[in-house]
Parts: C-alpha cells; sequence; structure tokens
C-alpha cells in the first residue's frame, strides 16, 4: 500500500535524523537538505538511497539534484511510489 | 634566530589507547604496567591463529556524536579524539580564526599533519562486504573519504582550521613519528607556528590479523593475553595488535611564549634513515637504526649523555628487538648505560601507525614527570639486550636538564627516531 504525505514526511525525518543527526520535528516541508539539515552531497545518496528502500522508489542521480527542499523529496516520492 | 632554525616545542597532548581514553588515563596504566591486551571474542575470530589484541579502552562512536562518528573510519574517530584533547589541552578553545589569531593561532599558521599505517582498513573491507551482500546501490557514498589514509589528516585539519597544509606521511609502523617529524620541520622552515601531530590506526578485523600472523609477525599466546606482547624476554613470539591515536600540539618556541602557553618539552628534531634490506625483515645488525641515530645525533644539538630515557620500538618480535639495541650499543656506547629504555608496546599492543604519536606522548609524559614507564612480562630478559631495560615498576629520572629519544620503524625498512629534552 501507497504511503501517505504525511508518512513519507514522517519517514524521511527519520532517515535525516538518523544521518544527519537533526531532531525528526525540525524537518518541515520547506526545509533544504543542504542549507537547513546539514545533508552535503555525499549524505543526500545516503538520503536518497535509505528512501528508495524504505518507499520502494527509485530515485535516479539525475533526479537526485531537483530535491532541494524536504518537500521536494515528498512530492517526488508521492509520484513514482511502487 | 632565522626561521629555517627555529625551536620547536611541545604544547598539548592527547591520546586514546587500549589502557585508556585520554592522555592521562593512559599515561596512569603505564606507570601502573597494565596490559591493553585482551582475547578477541566472537566468531569472526575463530578461525585464527592469533586470537588476541589490545582494543581501544573506550569506543570512540560512544565518544563522538554519532551523525559525525558514521561518516569517520574508526581511525579517523581515533585521531578526532585524541586530536581534540590536544588542542584543548593546549589552551586552544576553539578552531584557528581566518585573519587574525584571536584563538591563539591564525589559520594560515596552523597545519595538521597525521598518519596511519593502513588507512581506513575495516572501512574497506566493510564497505566490500555491503557491495556483495546488499549490491552497489548500499555502498557509502562515505566511502572513498573513510578510507583515504590522509581521511585522519583531513579530518583534524577540518576540525581546527588548518589551512598552512595537511599531510599523511605513510611508512608502516613508522608513520606516526614520520607525522611528528615532518610537522617539527614545517614549524623549523616557518611554514606553520603551530601543527597539530600524530598517529592513529585501526586495523582490529579477521584480514590484517590473518595477514600478520601469516607473516609470523605476531605472537600466538592465546591462553594469557596479557603476557603475550613480551618485548627483550626470551619467550617472545611477535607483537600483538593494537589500535588507538596519539596527538601532539607542536609549536615555535616564540609562538607558545608570545601566548603565554605552558611548554612541556622542546622537540630537537629527527633522525631518518631507510635500511633497503628486505620489504620486511628487520636488518639484523641495526645498521639502517644506528644511521638514523648518527643523523639525529648530527643534525641537533643533542649531547648523548643527556639522554637518560628512550621509549624503544621494541615490538617483541625475536629479531627486531634486539637489531634495535645494536644499534643504540653500537652507536651510544657506554653512554647506553645511564639510559632508561622503555618498551611500552608491552602494555598497549603494537599500534602501527598509531605507535609514533602514543609513544612520543608518553616521551612526552616520561620527560614531564621524570619518570620511565616500565616494561612488563621481561621474566627472562635476552641476553642479546645488552642495556638497561626498565622492568617492572616505573623509574624515576634524574633532576636537572635531560633528554629522551622515541624510536619507530616501519616494514619497508623506514626508521624515525625522535627527540626531545626539557630543563
Amino acid at each position: 500500500m501507497a504511503a501517505t504525505q504525511e508518512e513519507i514526511l514522517e519517514g524521511l525525518a527519520e532517515i535525516v535524523n538518523e544521518i544527519a543527526g537533526i531532531p525528526t520535528e525540525d524537518v518541515e516541508r520547506e526545509k533544504s537538505f543542504t542549507d537547513d539539515l546539514d545533508v552535503d552531497s555525499l549524505s543526500m545518496v545516503e538520503v536518497v538511497v535509505a528512501a528508495e528502500e524504505r518507499f520502494d522508489v527509485k530515485i535516479p542521480d539525475d533526479d537526485v539534484k531537483n530535491l532541494k527542499t524536504v518537500g521536494d523529496a515528498v512530492d517526488y516520492i508521492l509520484k513514482h511510489q511502487g | 634566530m632565522n626561521a629555517t632554525n627555529r625551536t620547536v616545542v611541545v604544547t598539548g597532548i592527547g591520546a586514546t589507547t587500549p589502557l585508556g581514553g585520554d592522555a592521562t588515563s593512559t599515561w596512569e596504566a603505564l606507570l601502573a604496567g597494565r596490559s591493553g591486551v585482551k582475547p578477541l571474542e566472537g566468531e569472526r575470530y575463530e578461525e585464527l591463529p592469533v586470537r588476541i589484541a589490545a582494543p581501544a579502552a573506550v569506543d570512540p562512536a560512544e565518544v563522538l556524536p554519532r551523525p559525525v562518528a558514521r561518516k569517520l573510519d574508526r581511525s579517523a574517530q581515533f585521531a578526532l579524539i585524541a586530536a581534540r584533547e590536544a588542542w584543548s589541552d593546549a589552551g586552544f578553545t576553539g578552531p584557528a580564526a581566518e585573519d587574525d589569531d584571536s584563538v591563539g593561532v591564525c589559520a594560515e599558521r596552523l597545519g595538521a599533519v597525521i598518519a596511519s599505517g593502513i588507512g581506513g582498513v575495516t572501512t574497506l573491507l566493510d564497505q566490500y562486504d555491503v557491495l556483495k551482500e546488499k549490491g552497489v546501490r548500499r555502498v557509502s557514498p562515505h566511502t572513498v573519504p573513510m578510507l583515504m589514509p590522509n581521511g585522519p589528516s583531513a579530518n583534524v585539519g577540518l576540525e581546527v582550521n588548518a589551512r598552512a597544509g595537511v599531510h599523511t606521511p605513510v611508512s608502516a609502523c613508522a608513520s606516526g613519528a614520520e607525522a611528528i617529524g615532518y610537522a617539527v620541520e614545517m614549524i623549523r622552515t616557518g611554514r606553520a607556528d603551530v601543527v597539530v601531530a600524530g598517529g592513529t590506526e585501526a586495523a582490529i578485523h579477521p584480514l590484517p590479523i590473518a595477514a600478520f600472523a601469516n607473516m609470523m609477525a605476531m605472537s600466538k599466546n592465546n591462553d594469557d593475553p596479557e603476557k603475550a606482547s613480551r618485548p627483550y624476554d626470551t619467550a617472545r613470539d611477535g607483537f600483538v595488535l593494537g589500535e588507538g591515536a596519539g596527538v601532539v600540539v607542536l609549536e615555535s618556541a616564540e609562538h607558545a611564549a608570545r601566548r603565554g602557553a605552558r611548554v612541556y618539552c622542546e622537540v630537537l628534531g629527527q633522525g631518518l634513515s631507510a635500511d633497503s634490506h628486505h620489504i620486511a625483515q628487520p636488518e639484523p645488525s641495526g645498521r639502517g637504526i644506528a644511521t638514523a641515530l648518527r643523523n639525529l645525533l648530527e643534525s641537533t644539538d643533542l649531547k648523548p649523555n643527556e639522554v637518560v630515557h628512550l621509549n624503544a620500538h621494541a615490538t617483541s618480535t625475536p629479531q627486531g628487538d634486539v637489531a634495535e639495541i645494536k644499534a643504540l650499543r653500537n652507536v651510544l656506547g657506554d653512554d647506553l648505560d645511564h639510559i632508561a629504555i622503555s618498551g611500552t608496546k608491552s602494555m598497549t599492543g603494537h599500534l602501527l601507525g598509531g605507535a609514533g604519536g602514543v609513544e612520543t606522548v608518553a616521551t612526552v609524559l616520561a620527560l614531564h614527570h621524570r619518570t620511565a614507564p616500565p616494561t612488563i612480562n621481561v621474566d627472562s630478559l635476552d641476553d642479546d639486550v645488552d642495556a638497561d631495560i626498565v622492568r617492572g615498576e616505573a623509574r624515576p629520572l634524574p633532576e636537572g636538564t635531560i633528554a629522551a629519544i622515541n624510536n619507530s620503524f616501519g616494514f619497508g625498512g623506514h626508521n624515525v627516531v625522535l627527540a626531545f629534552r626539557r630543563d
């Protein structure tokens, strides 16, 4: 069963917490991974791989660069999840 | 004083070792003659001929925040912990500033030289397991920065904001000492005023242990781990692998005086040479080691009769321990008789590239406290060891101006000797 928008946001928050140590409540739709959440380009790859596993979605490298904010990632996963 | 002849001093020390999570606890354990060697538990070690090692007393992953630790190889974790301790011990309260020296040093005048013998070997091996078991996509994007041998140096450089240069000499078990020697030259030649320098290693894993064991370099005394590392003893049968890091803050004497820093001792300099004999065997007469010692005496104002203590390489291998003593006798003659020699690997195990760092910290503290730590497990001194080994218990060192030498040698035939002196 596909995840809801809320479930995806919650899942991403847990992933970002695990990887960057940011409290889950601070992982909000408008936050930038790089500027607000201490997720550099290498850690972003980890976030993507963890999200792919969790939400059964493929996020090609070319699409990763468009995922600037948490909201971008939530919308992408919502649209592409299996 | 010109820029190529500046006096270099030690103003900070830090360590995380099999004996303790910092320099103080490590020193206390050294004085107490405690062994850090333990049995290696777990299925992955069951088939190995060597099932003992000296693991770090404090797990670095418990010291560093998880988001930091997960991006660092264990060797870089050790280096960062020891460097933070040394940095703070030197009286610095934050990273170097960009343009002024409000913190005590300007970033452009600060260097970092941290070495390891093998680099991020456990990262490499663990990620290969991930590749085989979980596939390409799961290989960590942090793998390269974690496994590169300059990773610890680069991370320490980032931590303190070092911009004068960040370097990583690699010479197997001489790496840590070579790093300190390199740092001394950076200051002496005017490239930097302050350099964070040392060695680190984290190689306790079945593959390095199998490989060293197959070279017949390691002790197989699995039944009595605390007795396994026994330099100079007739029953010695190889080294015991240890892990951890030792780091010092080196500084030009002038710079240290200007900011009112506490000075542990002076670093007189280094003597270097290469055996050019065999890729892994020590040259049995100690010819290369003797050359390094002579180079040290010729390039510094160290007088042999000032030397009261020597932290020997002494890994507990049958050949190496004796070759080192032969070289010392050859170069120092009768002066060797008043030098209290300590083989601290009897307690810490052999930290490979970390050894030169940890043993420099031990040498500096020996001068500072005027006490030579013991060499444990010398129950039956080898007849070929014609020198004054500090056996069993720590020994006081004389008052007045005293000097000490720290020896480190590495596979490949690298010889590094460092000298320190205090008033």
